[in-house]
């Protein structure tokens, strides 16, 4: 099936998140589309796949004009998607899922779920996906859940298969794993439309690479060209990960974690008998491939779980029964993996997400009324100093950009004296320039003297602010690693399997 | 009680999803899915600006709000009319000679629906008398509104008015009329009990939910049940009934225990105000409201700021009761009347209604509170002019129904205006 | 090479063993906190059976398998110092159970809170009829046939409730399709002069109040919590209004609000069945019905395709979405599919009852069947025992209310402060399906 994007345009209001969209997809090929977070892939995506109206510009399905007004036109018409966020249903079953939609009976609507096994069973044999057909979704790990969707996109016959960000949540393991899939797809004739923001991916299994910047296709590249090139095709300018620091002068430990297990309400222990130390003046990192316990870890640090055992010790106190309002007051600083979640209040002014956690202070209310004055102050420099982009203090944070709302979260938290930095995915969803911002101010929160906890799912991000670096695996720190080690062997570690390095630089 | 134990977290993005908690303005951006842009973020920051007080003092953004309201109860007027008009006598008896004279049957719809409206209006602000009566009916109702608003600021839904303020008027009448004080102090007292009283029977429920997560919708509606059982148990004791009857009714609260008048009206009717002025510096200016609506808007955030979810619970449902318990004090004290089954009447379901007219602010509530107390009170004199009072129950509740979709209001006026619109809303079973 | 001999390296015999495995030996929190739980509410019911068992001077009871005291039917006296012990033995052996941590965690725990309870009410019952002060003892009569007729509404209303919420759509207004149907269902019965008539009408009412909720909930997309109080009071006012406006003219209202009520229907053969004949099949045709649709919805919700795409668009509508199943059609049909279950609730409460309509009719039945889906965890099964177990309290509630042992006020609070504690102490925090509440708008 050969698929034809002509000018597609998509417009919310004044913006334009897609503008004149031209691409091919010839039948057997992975194309590669590679982009920034925000460059307008998924709204593409969202477009090819019936999820969004076109505001112009038309879809050509082997030279015959279509329009999807549902996702089930485009199905219909061969095209198959693995959305990012995954749409399983948590709840039910594998085959459930994958029927849902085009459900087996035995007629009069009566489910045959048997029917409906022996299908999955049947292309999990066919395209060596290994899934349990009656296992329930919630139960299974992220990869295989992955597996469920491609499942379900073949089973409806896709002729070209969408995989949005399909490697995001996988270990190196299984991002090599889920390649080899893409290549036996092709070769049974399935198109792949490839989205990522990574350069490695690209290169490794692509046939061709569009790359798209700002709602526009700016360039077409070979899989050959290099990652400098492609890199800049994708923002646009020289960029450099490297965030540039001194050597860290390394003063003695100030959060010490012993044996820490943390058990999650279903009854597994998510995580298992953890130790650590983060020191003054070093940043440490904690790799790991998403749901390896990193979040757990995280939250009972801050107090907003309690261990099921072992101590957490600042500066030689025991902290592990304190709440997170303690140990806000003790001098711990959070930054939150999901930032809307927990990290601001949407509804709330920009001026009254910068005092979230400050607001009992002296300095910002007394005998119980605010001070607004003070609070008014406080903002008015908060978003001066760290170049907030917003109309006005008063705007609500859900109005700011992903990179904005971030940094009202830094913000706030670099603005008290802090002993421990905890930051958690610190810079997910926040674009470049931002992103360079919130890099430089850790580093220099860590000069000052801070210990510092970066936890990233992104390889690179650690590399770049560590100056130690603990991988997390299954509830364990499985080895605590400087940062000169290959990253292949990072990669290992992320994916369970213990080296020798394990025991250095405890 | 963390986070872990909510199961697993939603895969979807949550961030600017139309159904987000966090937005209270609908978004039509996913910003995951296009993120990065400033321009469309700037139109929706000055549209969602609109609904948040404390934001710059420009009425203007709050006209779209009005003109909703005013629209809603423009069709609800409408529909009401349609009601009137079907359900009178003498239009059915035009509808038999409809081919004839056709005149007859408009002639006379227009009567009936000018005689009922005309009377309601009369009957509510046509006299001095008519407007204390109506200031007096107001009262409780802003009070218990205030109570829901407070509540539903905090993210709670608080349908226990009604129990609260049966407790409320239970203790207050009891202090009032079986202890024997000055009167000045007398009524402080009695008006002391009756607040504290539904402020426990509130803060029981806060406290259930705060401890055990039990949802606030299901425990208040029970402890209405349990409220009225106990005034049941209460009213079969000798101490509350009156000498020498065995009717569940007690006697009046003495005079040193009733409100004191002042401008023609008893004394809870000013107290109603004040205490609208203070939920809104509580709300506002506190740091209890602080942690109120951060709760209410965002518990997560909230919990990871350091404050305490399950002290903001218990707080809010513990002021949210006191209201209602001050609510109870104008039939009890106010009035003079006696406890009995019925003594609360259905205030505290209105008060739902005219929290949620009121958009959950205190200024809404009382503007609400007025307009369903003049309504209330108009209703008997509409009765008279032949349309049964239970009319004004049905527009009570179109109006909110309509103001509580801005935009079937906007359809049906062909109004023009974006935005404004959403009201604050907990969301869904959400605990 | 790399990667991947690497990874193949470490899984061979000798290599360092991978970490997975099992983590250290800690006891869950969560599973103190369970048996802490359990502990204190068998502690408190085993002091409770026991207090009753000392307290009770005379075992001897009146009792009668009928509704009424008949010439067939008199009262029989039963020692009941046997069954006492047997409630006593049950709860403390549960009690122990707790103790040493051995209360099961499959299905078997609920049979045993089921067992549990029914001890408890034995003995909570039985320890009311004994020890009477009157001349003459009052007689314990059988309540199971009259439990059955009370729970009829509220098993249909939690059926209502499971449809709605299983699809995403929150129904607070349970009691006001109660409302609606009961209103017009008598009116239905009047006009047609037949009973059934009246739960077409009911159906009618209840669909109507059902779209109402749809198209504010759907395509308004009004807080559904706030559109369910609001439809309660619309119902309330409405129905007032129309009744105020039926004339009392008897002719007229003869007419209108003068319904002919369903009659009691014994299924030849099995109501002779003693006990179980005069509780299941001695019972009116919304009765029946009431059987019928519990096994329906479950059987539409758990093994049928659209009930498969109901669930599904009440836990992820998107997901449900990009398969191409349109979200708000569906939750439509299960709303207005609710509807008919609710307003066949309300009609009880004229045709299947006392007949003519009257303000508060429904009596609040329409919250309880709320507190039922939830104390049902949103199940069918679940909420209509839950249902069940509400009829049975309303129902024993009348006949211990004329007793002394406690003041009549504390049996009417009874199972408000059952709900509470079960609200509080068992399914605090349940999961409601995923979506519950939220209007689906596309990107």
């Amino acid at each position: 099936m050969k698929l034809e994007i002509r000018g597609l345009t998509k417009r919310f209001g004044s913006f334009t998140a897609n503008d004149g969209i031209d691409l091919t997809i010839e039948p057997g090929e992975i194309h590669c589309l590679l982009g920034e977070n925000g460059a307008g892939k998924s709204t593409l995506m969202n477009m090819l796949y019936g999820l969004l109206d076109p505001t112009e510009g038309e879809i050509v399905v082997d030279g015959v004009p279509v329009s999807f007004s549902s996702p089930g036109d485009a199905i219909e018409a061969g095209i198959g998607m693995v959305h990012q966020h995954f749409m399983l249903v948590p709840v039910f079953t594998v085959a459930e899922n994958v029927m849902l939609g085009r459900e087996q009976t035995r007629g009069l609507g009566v489910l045959n779920r048997r029917k409906a096994s022996h299908l999955v069973r049947e292309l999990s044999e066919r395209f060596h996906l290994a899934v349990d057909p009656d296992a329930m979704v919630e139960d299974l790990p992220v990869g295989v859940q992955q597996r469920v969707e491609i499942i379900k996109a073949l089973s409806n016959d896709a002729k070209v298969l969408i995989l949005d960000e399909p490697t995001a949540v996988l270990t190196p393991q299984e991002i090599d794993e889920l390649m080899e899939i893409m290549r036996e797809l092709k070769a049974q004739g399935t198109s792949i439309i490839f989205i990522t923001h990574k350069l490695r991916e690209v290169r490794a299994v692509g046939d061709r690479i569009s790359v798209i910047r700002r709602g526009k296709v700016v360039g077409t590249a070979a899989p050959t060209a290099s990652e400098a090139e492609l890199a800049e095709m994708m923002v646009g300018r020289e960029v450099s990960l490297r965030v540039t620091k001194e050597a860290a002068s390394v003063g003695k430990p100030v959060l010490e974690v012993r044996d820490v297990t943390v058990i999650d309400p279903r009854g597994h222990q998510v995580v298992k008998n953890v130790s650590f130390e983060a020191r003054a003046g070093e940043v440490l990192g904690i790799a790991g491939v998403q749901g390896n316990g990193q979040t757990e870890l995280i939250k009972s640090l801050l107090g907003l779980v309690r261990p099921d055992a072992g101590q957490i010790l600042l500066e030689g106190r025991d902290i592990s029964r304190h709440g997170p309002r303690q140990s806000l007051e003790d001098g711990i600083g959070y930054i939150p993996e999901d930032r809307s979640h927990d990290g601001y209040v949407g509804g709330f002014s920009v001026r009254e997400n910068l005092i979230l956690d400050l607001y009992r202070h002296e300095e910002f209310s007394r005998g119980g009324a605010l001070r607004l004055d003070e609070i008014r102050a406080n903002a008015e420099a908060r978003i001066a100093e760290f170049d907030i982009r917003t109309e006005s203090a008063s705007t609500p944070v859900s109005a700011l950009s992903g990179g904005n709302q971030q940094k009202v979260v830094v913000a706030r938290e670099f603005s008290r004296p802090l002993k421990v930095l905890i930051a958690s995915q610190p810079t997910r969803g926040v674009d470049v320039g931002s992103i360079e911002f919130i890099h430089k101010r850790i580093v220099s929160e860590r000069d000052k003297g801070t210990a510092v906890i970066i936890v990233s799912t992104e390889l690179d991000e650690v590399y770049a602010l560590s100056d130690r670096i603990a991988v997390m695996y299954d509830g364990r720190i499985v080895a605590t690693v400087d940062p000169d080690l290959p990253r292949e062997d990072i990669g290992l570690l992320m994916a369970g399997a213990t080296t020798d390095e394990e025991s250095t630089a405890r | 009680m963390s986070d872990l134990e909510k199961g697993p977290e939603p895969r979807e993005p949550r961030r600017g999803t139309p159904h987000d908690p966090d937005a209270e303005h609908v978004d039509v951006l996913d910003p995951d899915a296009v993120g990065g842009e400033d321009a469309a973020k700037q139109v929706q920051a000055s549209m969602a600006a609109a609904d948040r007080p404390g934001g710059p003092l420009d009425l203007s953004v709050y006209l779209p709000t009005a003109k909703v309201t005013a629209g809603a109860i423009l069709i609800a007027l409408v529909i009401g009319a349609v009601l009137i008009a079907i359900s009178d006598d003498g239009v059915i008896e035009s509808l038999s000679y409809f081919t004839s004279y056709p005149w007859d049957f408009f002639t006379r719809s227009g009567d009936a629906i000018w005689s009922a409206y005309s009377a309601l209006v009369r009957g509510s602000v046509g006299s001095g008398a008519a407007i204390s009566t109506t200031l007096e009916r107001s009262a409780p109702l802003i009070c218990a509104g205030l109570s829901v608003a407070l509540a539903f600021r905090a993210g709670l839904f608080n349908i226990g008015g009604q129990g609260q303020l049966t407790i409320g008027a239970l203790c207050a009448g009891y202090v009032g009329f079986t202890w024997d004080l000055p009167s000045g102090v007398h009524v402080v007292a009695a008006a002391l009990a009756g607040i504290l009283g539904g402020a426990v029977w509130g803060g029981i429920v806060g406290l259930l939910k705060a401890r055990t997560g039990a949802h606030e919708v299901i425990t208040t509606i029970m402890f209405n049940y349990i409220a009225v059982a106990v005034l049941t148990y209460a009213l079969s004791k000798d101490a509350f009934q009156r000498p020498g009857s065995d009717n569940p009714q007690s006697l009046p609260v003495a005079d040193s225990a009733r409100l004191p008048e002042i401008f023609g009206v008893h004394i809870g009717v000013l107290l109603a105000f004040l205490a609208a002025g203070l939920v809104w510096w509580i709300l506002e200016r506190s740091t209890l409201g602080f942690e109120l609506r951060a709760v209410g808007a965002n518990a997560d955030a909230s919990r990871t700021a350091g404050m305490s979810i399950p002290k903001v619970y218990t707080l809010a449902m513990l002021l949210a009761g006191a209201l209602a318990g001050l609510a109870s004090l104008s039939g009890v004290l106010g009035r003079g009347d006696s406890l009995s089954l019925s003594v609360v009447g259905s205030t505290g379901f209105d008060a739902i209604t005219v929290a949620l007219l009121g958009r959950a602010t205190p200024l809404g509530t009382v503007l609400a509170g007025l307009l369903f107390g003049a309504m209330s009170v108009g209703g008997g004199a509409m009765e008279a002019a032949g349309t049964p009072r239970e009319l004004t129950d049905v527009l009570q509740a179109l109006i909110v129904l309509f103001v509580a979709a801005p935009a079937l209001v906007k359809g049906l006026m062909r109004v023009k205006e974006s935005g404004g619109g959403a009201t604050v809303m907990a969301k869904g079973w959400g605990s | 090479m790399g990667i991947v001999s690497l990874l193949d390296k470490t899984a061979e015999p000798g290599g360092p063993a991978p970490s997975s495995g099992t983590g250290p030996q800690v006891r869950d929190r969560a599973d103190v906190r369970r048996q802490r739980r359990l502990i204190v509410v068998f502690g408190i019911v085993a002091l409770l059976v026991g207090y009753f068992y000392l307290d009770i001077d005379d075992f001897e009871i009146q009792y009668s398998l009928a509704e009424r005291i008949t010439k067939e039917d008199r009262p029989q006296p039963w020692d009941t110092q046997l069954m006492m012990i047997v409630c006593l033995v049950v709860v403390v052996v549960s009690l122990v159970l707790a103790l040493v941590n051995r209360v099961p965690r499959n299905a078997w725990a609920g049979v045993l809170f089921v067992l549990v309870g029914v001890a408890f009410l034995a003995a909570f019952i039985i320890w009311n009829f004994t020890d009477q002060d009157g001349a003459v003892a009052r007689t314990f009569f059988n309540p199971l046939p009259e439990a059955m007729r009370r729970s009829t509404p509220l098993v249909l209303g939690a059926l209502a409730g499971v449809l709605c919420e299983r699809a995403g759509v929150i129904n607070i207004a349970i009691e006001g399709q109660f409302i609606a149907g009961a209103f017009f269902a008598a009116v239905a019965s009047s006009l047609a002069y037949s009973a059934e008539m009246g739960l077409v009408g009911g159906i009618i009412a209840g669909v109507g109040i059902a779209a109402m909720l749809g198209v504010f909930a759907m395509r308004y997309h009004v807080n559904q919590v706030v559109l369910g109080v609001v439809l309660v009071a619309f119902a309330t006012g409405f129905t007032s209004f129309l009744l105020k406006q039926i004339p009392s003219d008897p002719d007229i209202r003869q007419y209108l609000n003068a319904p002919l009520i369903l009659e009691r229907i014994a299924i030849p053969g099995l109501s002779d069945i003693p006990v179980i004949g005069l509780t299941f099949f001695n019972q009116t045709l919304l009765v029946y019905i009431m059987y019928v649709s519990i096994g329906l919805v479950t059987f539409l919700l758990y093994q049928t395709k659209w009930g498969l795409r109901v669930r599904s668009v009440g836990e992820h509508p998107k997901a449900a979405d990009t398969v191409g199943i349109k979200v708000n059609r569906v939750r439509w049909q299960a709303v207005l599919l609710g509807g008919v279950f609710a307003g066949l609730g309300g009609a009880f409460f004229t045709v299947g009852s006392n007949g003519t309509f009257d303000n508060g009719v429904s009596a609040n039945y329409g919250f309880i069947a709320l507190a039922a889906v939830i104390m049902g965890r949103w199940h069918p099964v679940g909420g209509t025992l839950a249902a069940l177990f509400f009829g049975f309290m309303l129902t024993i509630e009348v006949q211990l209310g004329q007793l002394d042992r406690i003041p009549p006020a504390f049996i009417q609070a009874m199972p408000y402060i059952a709900t509470v504690i079960a609200v509080a102490g068992f399914v605090g925090r349940v999961r409601p399906p995923a979506a519950d509440g939220e209007p689906y708008v596309k990107s």
